[in-house]
């Protein structure tokens, strides 16, 4: 417990030592803050033309800015994730410094946990900052803030899934650039698998679409907690830092 | 304290090392000595438990590095030989930090690193980020690194290298001081490194040991075994010339060779070699006297370890080494 919190602590740390970090969060609120404007755009036009016609005026806000806003949110994810994991591994192979984690009284297990709970951590920092947008709706409107929970729950396990898949490319090379490439070529597969049900609808079909992070998302998205797919998510964090630790000892195999 | 059974590495088809056995006792200094590529930083790296043999056994302080490694890696400290440093951290964090993973208890943790500082003459650069330091100093952090913890064994590979004349003498300095608490093994290229550092010796090329382990002395006199003998004579009038001396000298019984040197203000300086086991030094003195010449000087050799190493290793290999 205390190995695993001595190399969260250090990998945090890293993460806030470096520019890059403060160039991703603010990446990564810009975009967001623009999906949000793009959102918030329609909604007011939407509801203008709605109230001109003469039907209510309060037309469902987490239905027309939420949802769309999350949806979009989570593929941005997709594209800073390679950025948080690349350096994890690769970096410490290519300095030499995996020489003195992996001879110190340390188990591969804590070593892995540490490096993907301080990336996660990081994550759920960019996130908190993005959702600052969204204190706009708290002043003007009166959102739900319920269904809001749950899709950044929704974007945090989203995140924490896919960061497990990028600690375990780092671990597989000594080069950060192979190291995102990677991370970014699994996040970007999970991601279409959701596209083969648009054209096809066999039992295969909806196998490959089950594995796509997407499809997971969006009942979060529509603030909708479904059990399914928290079980979904964790099972699938597991399955990559499991990757990620035997890749650890193959290292020491191979080396 | 470390005890190597028939250990074999082999990387794919290379093996990198090739069934050596030996063991070293509390206290020593050993010396592990071979050309690049012989396979030291292999075997280290097998004794850390970073790598697992292939066949064969490595235990430390009695645990078995594949049975049990949590167990070995708390009694090793080990410097590789790039020192594994992060260079966007401070010294004192970096200390900290290794501190913590090698799970010094929390309240000793800054006074073992002030200790480690003050030992390895880094305590000015305490708040330095490592990433500004010159390449001796963070020899001297990755050398903090491996001792914070007093571990019974210090596994330390090529600590020299890339260091300049004056840091080498104060890393062999701060090696020698922490003699004593330690078991070391020190990987090295270097001959004189060895002499100058080290009481023991295991000699490795090309994945096996070149010589079974031993101290540096018993070393240089079982090779010697056979006898060398500097001869100075000192010729009157010309008398002997160079030529004749030496057919005197091979003369006597037992000398395997001459070989001449060169000597000083005209005396002849000869290198007699004897054969194996056999004591020449008597014989040369009395011939030398009864062809009536002057012997001014009749003094055994020592053959260096650079010597024998040569005579160990292909020469090729020590004379192309980056020395
Ligand atoms: N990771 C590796 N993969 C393949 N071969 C290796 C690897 N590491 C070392 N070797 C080979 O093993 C041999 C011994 O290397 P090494 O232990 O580094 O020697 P030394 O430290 O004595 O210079 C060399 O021939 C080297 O090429
Ligand atoms: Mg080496």
């Amino acid at each position: 417990m205390r190995n695993f919190l001595t190399i969260y602590r250090k990998e945090l740390k890293s993460y806030f030592a470096s520019w890059v970090a403060y160039a991703i969060i603010a990446f990564f609120a810009v975009v967001y803050g623009y999906f949000f404007y793009v959102a918030t755009a329609i909604f007011v036009n939407q509801s203008f033309q709605s109230q001109m016609m003469g039907r209510g005026f309060p037309m469902d806000m987490h239905e027309w800015v939420i949802r769309p806003l999350m949806m979009n949110v989570s593929v941005i994810g997709l594209f800073v994730i390679p950025m948080i994991t690349m350096r994890l591994f690769a970096e410490e192979k290519r300095s030499g410094t995996i020489e003195l984690l992996m001879t110190s009284p340390v188990r591969d297990a804590e070593i892995v946990l540490g490096k993907w709970l301080a990336a996660t951590t990081f994550y759920a920092c960019v996130l908190a900052v993005s959702a600052l947008n969204l204190v706009f709706l708290f002043i003007y409107g009166n959102p739900d803030w319920k269904p809001i929970l749950v899709a950044y729950l929704g974007l945090l396990l989203q995140g924490a899934c896919l960061l497990a898949f990028g600690t375990f490319i780092s671990s597989l090379t000594r080069n950060q650039i192979i190291a995102a490439a990677g991370a970014f070529a699994a996040c970007l597969l999970l991601w279409v698998f959701e596209w083969v049900t648009a054209y096809e609808t066999a039992g295969w079909a909806r196998v490959v679409s089950y594995l796509s992070v997407l499809t997971h998302f969006e009942p979060f998205a529509k603030g909708v907690l479904d059990s399914k797919d928290v079980i979904y998510y964790v099972s699938a964090i597991f399955l990559g830092l499991f990757l990620t630790v035997r890749s650890l000892e193959s290292l020491r195999w191979r080396a | 304290m470390i005890k190597v059974e028939g250990l074999t590495k082999r990387y794919g088809r290379t093996v990198a090392v090739d069934d050596i056995s030996f063991e070293v006792q509390k206290g020593q200094i050993v010396g592990f000595l071979g050309p690049n590529g012989a396979g030291k930083t292999t075997t280290m790296r097998v004794l850390t438990c970073f790598l697992p043999p292939t066949a064969g056994t490595a235990r430390v302080a009695g645990f078995d590095v594949l049975e049990q490694p949590l167990e070995v890696k708390r009694r090793i400290g080990y410097l590789p030989e790039s020192p594994p440093l992060y260079p966007e951290m401070e010294v004192r964090e970096y200390l900290n930090f290794v501190a913590r993973l090698k799970g010094i208890p929390k309240r000793d943790i800054p006074r073992r690193v002030e200790e480690v500082c003050e030992r390895c003459a880094i305590g000015d650069y305490r708040d330095k980020l490592i990433s500004k330091l010159s390449r001796g100093y963070r020899q001297r952090v990755g050398l903090a690194q491996a001792i914070i913890h007093n571990p019974d064994v210090l596994i330390l590979d090529e600590p020299t290298a890339g260091l300049d004349p004056k840091q080498i003498i104060e890393t062999r300095e701060l090696i020698k001081g922490l003699a004593g608490e330690h078991t070391i093994i020190l990987s090295t290229h270097i001959l004189s490194e060895v002499e100058q550092t080290c009481q023991h010796v295991i000699i490795i090329n090309k994945g096996k040991l070149a010589a079974p382990p031993d101290t540096v002395e018993n070393l240089t006199r079982r090779l010697r075994g056979a006898e060398s003998v500097a001869v100075e004579i000192e010729p009157r009038n010309g008398v002997p010339d160079a030529a004749s001396a030496q057919r005197r000298l091979e003369q006597v019984a037992g000398v395997s060779r001459v070989l001449p040197r060169d000597g000083r203000d005209g005396r002849l300086l000869f290198e007699v070699e004897s054969l194996q086991g056999r004591q020449v030094r008597a014989e040369i003195a009395r011939a030398v006297v009864e062809a009536g010449w002057n012997l001014t000087e009749l003094r055994p050799v020592a053959l260096s370890l650079e010597k024998i190493f040569l005579e160990l290793t292909a020469s090729e290999q020590a004379a192309g080494g980056e020395r």
